[in-house]
């Protein structure tokens, strides 16, 4: 078994991704301290997205998700601590050269470019190298909806095909995890529950899955373990079942 | 019939070059979001180096060669490099930055090409294509020359229409400026594709500057002057649709040559010259804005300095204290620069209530100077001071009238209406002015035998009135008024909830600050005792209008001290070239770079060197990393890059084991240690 510690980035990139994958998670923080300015949000993170899990990471506004998120793809710096993606070590990656490697980030509030069609919108996936001519085929058949709307602007689209836009998208670059910012934010309970279908579906495709949410309950029933974020750190790790016993507890700003 | 054919064919030669040079512009602004004041500049620039390369008297390469570097090296690399240096960290910067910024790039680039070129020595002048050499058309020549400019304005349409819509590079340049961040997110480079963007945009000028300039001699000010002209397409394309950025090139070149066909029938404000800013004016007023086209920049976050009455009351002493030794200490040339720059302070104050307050930029302060001191001359040349309650009037009449319908306009598209505005004013009001006036047109201000005639009392009565004026400014900082403008510049929904009449506070805050500067554009008359046609201009002779508003922006056009300190270093920047020579050609650059480092200090220099100061202060102590700066771009730019430490590809799946969280977290260990272990270093 070879550990990341040991990892030789001169050997050969396809023997050394294949040792890698077998033991290391595919999203790993360590101690991840991240401010703004002169204010530290995060006081020390750890966190890790295992192979083919869905993990969810709740806590209310302001915990420090969403900057979490934007550490993980490379916007922002961490002032002190790690980032591991597949075992690598990756602070300082420039977020272009993460989403290339296939780390596929769907941001807070419809990430859909509102001013391009749905067509440029899913064309915009190939610039992670996945080829443009089955981008399009590929969400169509996996999003008829957006089919129907191949040639409207993105922007003219209901809240909740937008976010169905911005997942599809994502999808198309075959990522090897999917970083997923306020899914049900604005939207109605009802299709709120239509994607969470869709992310239970995805991972059962095996792809891992890193979910930011609020609105706790909902992603708990597709979530394989849950993380609990309060005032920049993590509070609570475990299971769905483990975690919704604090959740009031965090909700009503208790500490545990 | 022919003589209408004619007429045609020359508007078609005069729109293609505008639908090159506006599609270009159209072009750097879909994709950068940054309307490029500089457009005409760049065009100008690359003109001149394909005459330097082409011309006999030059380099004299073969035609081929020289277009070849001008088209295909220079403007791209050219393009490339403002956008390196400059334009890329506007990206979070506030609307008025990033429509400075672009002006400070202006002229900049301006005075370069006249150290380079200075106009005194260099005779340039560019042949067209083939020589002159025409076909018949029916009944009409038509030069190569002609049919080249129009079949470029056909290509550029094509081509540029495939790029954007069909190209993934033009996909991914559109989908950079709606958000950096989610096209990184997506894989794209943003900083790639705003650099290919800023060159395409860049060869598009040259081409334009190229076509452009067989028709007339070589002129740094002249050129760039008639690529603004394209400025009235791109409006009529609402700055972001190529087809009717061409519909509108169409109209402009027919408006403007009807013009020239018929000038003799038609009012002397209508004319060639005149034609394009009026049409950029009624574009701005008349078409429903399109609210997309502004892209989502970060709200100002300037803050206005709390400048108690009595500090500014001191200071305002204390200026009227310095005008009354100067010309004790002062003689001749400086003694002189000394009342323009006190003049120039007082135009750079009115900025302060109109652009510092309420956030509406306008590039028209010069302008209004020289309606006031045309004012003056028709009023008060005798040396009647109640002559300056006229100027007060008129001006800020003026003001209302010019405010009103550009009101609804904001941003960039009111800067662009109050350009329009003092290219008009240049055109149609100051260059007849300067005709009828002879050289001694100014008495110096009298009460009856008393008469502010010495050098000493002048620049006494024009501190006293940069003192009363400044007061009056502070105060209405902490007045209501000033607090409404305030709001108004922070939330204009807000405010209009809140029961507040938007439109009346604009018309009166245009109408205030257009008084001001009226008036400190009677005092410099009177001072110079004289008027001539550049004295006002925007960009032509010494103390142009677009350095002050730059100079007043730098200087911290949210406060009067700074706004006074930027227009008072301007006038003496001449002076300094004129007793250093050595310093002269920095010193005409001055203005534009100041303007440029806009791009760095977005709050204006001095409020930001005592920030920057203290920041950088904070950071040694702290260890944090500098900001971004030039100085670092470069050398990281030079120094061998660090590697790259994206991952390999993920495989999607891999060996998952679900539910062993246990397991998982025992192997990994909460190891902090790890994160010690660089992987590069390992």
């Amino acid at each position: 078994m070879t550990s990341p510690r040991d990892f030789d980035p001169s050997a050969g990139s396809a023997t050394s991704a294949a040792l890698v994958d077998e033991v290391a998670p595919l999203i790993e923080l360590r101690g991840v301290r991240a401010s703004y300015g002169r204010i530290e949000v995060l006081h020390g993170v750890d966190l890790v997205v295992p192979h083919g899990e869905v993990v969810a990471l709740l806590g209310p506004n302001g915990a420090g998700k969403t900057t979490t998120l934007s550490v993980i793809t490379g916007q922002h710096q961490p002032s002190s601590g790690c980032v591991h993606v597949a075992g690598r070590h990756v602070n300082g990656a420039d977020p272009a050269a993460l989403a290339r490697a296939g780390l596929c980030t769907i941001p807070e509030g419809r990430g859909v470019f509102r001013n391009l069609t749905v067509r440029d919108n899913l064309r915009m996936a190939s610039m992670t190298g996945v080829p443009e001519s089955d981008v399009v085929e590929r969400a169509v058949a996996r999003f008829p909806r957006l089919g129907e709307r191949i040639n409207q602007v993105a922007g003219t689209m209901s809240g909740g095909e937008q976010q169905m836009l911005a997942m599809a998208r994502g999808l198309a670059t075959d990522p090897g995890v999917l970083l997923i910012d306020e899914l049900s934010m604005g939207l109605a309970p009802l299709i709120v529950a239509e994607l969470y279908e869709i992310v239970a579906g995805i991972a059962r495709e095996g792809v891992s899955i890193l979910v930011v949410e609020q609105f706790a309950r909902t992603v708990l029933g597709v979530a394989d373990r849950a993380v609990i974020m309060q005032h920049g750190t993590v509070v609570a790790t475990g299971t769905p079942a483990e975690i919704e016993a604090e959740l009031s507890a965090a909700y009503l700003g208790a500490s545990t | 019939m022919t003589d209408l054919y004619s007429v045609l064919i020359l508007s078609l030669v005069s729109a293609s070059i505008y639908a090159v040079a506006a599609s270009g512009l159209v072009l750097t602004y879909t994709t950068s979001g940054i309307f490029n004041f500089a457009h005409g500049t760049i065009a100008m620039f690359s003109a001149f180096v394909y005459w330097q390369l082409r011309s006999p008297d030059a380099w004299g390469l073969p035609v081929p060669v020289a277009l070849v570097l001008t088209l295909f090296v220079f403007a791209p690399a050219l393009g490339w490099f403002i956008d390196w240096a400059i334009m890329r960290r506007l990206h979070d910067a506030s609307a008025m930055i990033r429509i400075v910024v672009p002006i400070g790039l202006l002229v900049a680039l301006i005075s370069l090409a006249q150290i380079i070129w200075p106009p005194a020595t260099v005779n340039a002048r560019l042949d067209d294509f083939f020589n002159g050499e025409s076909i018949r058309l029916g009944e009409i020549n038509v030069t190569y020359h002609q049919l080249i400019v129009f079949a470029v304005a056909v290509a550029v349409a094509i081509g540029l229409r495939i790029l954007l819509f069909n190209t993934r590079t033009g996909i991914a340049m559109r989908a950079v400026v709606e958000s950096r961040d989610l096209a990184a997110l997506n894989g794209a480079n943003p900083n790639r594709y705003s650099a290919i963007s800023w060159a395409l945009g860049s060869m598009l000028a040259a081409v334009a500057g190229l076509l452009i300039s067989p028709l007339l001699q070589l002129d740094q000010v002249n050129l760039t002057l008639l690529v603004i002209n394209a400025f009235a397409a791109a409006v009529v394309g609402k700055l972001r649709s190529l087809p009717l950025t061409f519909v509108g090139a169409i109209f402009l070149g027919l408006f403007v040559e009807l013009a020239r066909r018929y000038q003799s029938d038609l009012p002397t404000w209508i004319s060639p010259d005149t034609v394009p800013v009026l049409m950029l004016f009624v574009a701005l007023v008349v078409l429903p804005q399109d609210k997309a086209a502004v892209f989502n920049v970060a709200r100002g976050s300037t803050r206005v300095p709390q400048v108690t009455v009595r500090t500014a009351a001191l200071t305002g002493l204390g200026l009227v204290a310095v005008a009354w030794m100067i010309p004790s200490l002062m003689t001749g040339n400086a003694l002189q620069t000394m009342g323009f720059a006190m003049g120039l302070g007082l135009i750079a104050i009115s900025m302060v209530p109109l652009t510092g307050y309420a956030g509406l930029l306008s590039l028209a302060p010069m302008a209004f100077a020289g309606v006031g001191a045309t004012v003056m001359y028709d009023m008060g040349k005798t040396g009647n001071p109640l002559a300056l309650i006229l100027v007060v009037l008129i001006c800020g009449l003026t003001g209302a009238v010019v405010a009103l319908p550009a009101i609804r306009l904001k941003g960039l598209y009111l800067a662009l209406a109050t350009m329009a505005f003092a290219f008009f004013c240049e055109k149609v009001v100051f260059g007849p002015t300067a005709a009828r006036l002879n050289s001694h047109a100014y008495h110096p201000l009298a009460i009856g035998d008393w008469e502010a005639a010495s050098p000493r009392a002048q620049l006494v009565v024009m501190a006293v009135t940069v003192a009363v004026v400044g007061v009056l400014i502070t105060a209405l900082r902490r007045s209501a008024f000033g607090r409404q403008l305030q709001a108004m510049k922070d939330s204009p929904a807000a405010a209009s909830t809140l029961g507040m009449s938007l439109t009346r506070l604009k018309v009166e805050v245009f109408a205030m600050s257009a008084a001001i500067a009226g008036l400190g554009g009677a005092l410099l008359a009177i001072w110079r005792g004289q008027y001539n046609a550049e004295q006002f201009s925007l960009l032509q002779g010494t103390l142009p209008g677009l350095p002050l508003v730059l100079m007043a922006v730098v200087g911290g056009i949210a406060a009067v001290a700074g706004a006074f300190l930027g227009g008072f270093l301007l006038a003496f920047m001449p002076l300094i070239g004129e007793t250093y020579p050595f310093l002269r050609n920095l010193m005409n650059l001055t203005p534009g770079l100041v303007g440029l480092g806009l791009a760095a200090n977005p709050n204006g220099a001095i409020a930001q060197t005592v920030e920057q100061v203290t920041a950088k202060w904070e950071a040694r102590r702290s260890d944090h990393p500098p900001e971004d700066n030039l100085g670092r771009r470069i050398l990281t730019a030079l120094a061998p890059g660090e590697p790259s430490f994206a991952p390999e590809r993920l495989l999607v799946g891999g060996s998952a084991d679900a539910g062993a969280l246990a397991a998982t977290d025992a192997e990994i260990g909460l190891d902090h240690g790890r994160c010690d272990v660089d992987p590069r270093s390992a």
